[in-house]
């Protein structure tokens, strides 16, 4: 029988004590999609991977006024993709103004956005007035 | 954040007792390095035998201390990297950087 579509709707408080606990989800996901015949351990690491920055991002950047306490996730499994949004309160960025790592410079930050962008199929960001939106895609193949 | 301390000949072994290193306990590991540094030690290994995954924040906790050692004129090596731990070093490039041995055992060697 045809595996129906998944959607899981998911609100933890903004602290990172809770990035373990998304993480684990993106490795279940990893393991529960029907339609994937690859690695499923390096798709259970890269889900629980940008899922971890992106909530990082979320908690550091997403709620500067304390506006809302918690992150809100949104993960769509469809036929052939897997959609990861977060959702986020702070002023946005450019995604594709953010430059990748200097290789040759030792810097102690900015790795997370190239991690994200490498190991998914699109990122975007759109800034919204009602709250911005970090959207995340993964073809299974 | 949990983890060991040992002394072995003029290194000090850091034994990481986590699963994860990211943006939750990488900054407790930065201190821990720079305290290690700043009591006169030289000479630093991470073990990483129980890490199995690892974010920016983790990797970014790392290269402060391998930075913390040169300005110490000391030196910070890696051992033990589970393969999607040591997978994310080669994405970023830092396996350029550490010098990273198979086990505890060959980085002292």
């Amino acid at each position: 029988m045809q595996q129906r579509g998944i959607e899981l709707e998911i609100k933890v408080p903004n602290e990172t004590r809770y990035l373990s606990l998304i993480g684990r989800i993106g490795e279940d996901i990893a393991h529960e999609i029907d339609r994937f015949s690859g690695d499923r351990e390096t798709l259970a690491y890269q889900l629980n991977l940008v899922l971890t920055e992106a909530m990082t991002n979320a908690i550091k950047y997403g709620n500067p006024d304390d506006r809302d306490d918690s992150v809100h996730i949104s993960i769509n499994i469809q036929e052939i993709s897997l959609f990861i949004r977060i959702y986020d309160c702070g002023q946005g960025f450019d995604i594709n103004g953010i430059p990748p790592p200097d290789f040759e410079k030792l810097e102690d930050c900015g790795r997370g956005i190239f991690l994200i962008k490498s190991l998914m199929d699109s990122v975007t960001y759109e800034r919204k007035k009602s709250g911005n939106i970090l959207e995340m895609i993964k073809r299974l193949r | 954040m949990n983890l060991t301390t040992e002394k072995i000949g003029n290194t000090i072994v850091i034994n990481l007792n986590e699963e994860r290193l990211d943006a939750h306990n990488s900054s407790n590991l930065k201190s821990e390095v720079q305290r290690i540094f700043e009591e006169g030690n030289k000479d630093l290994l991470i073990n990483l035998i129980n890490v199995r995954f690892i974010d920016s924040s983790g990797l970014g906790a790392l290269v402060s201390g391998f930075k913390n050692a040169t300005a110490n004129q000391g030196t910070l090596k890696l051992s033990s990297l589970q393969p999607q731990v040591k997978s994310m070093f080669e994405l970023t490039r830092l396996h350029r950087v550490f010098e990273i041995f198979p086990t505890v055992a060959e980085a002292l060697g």
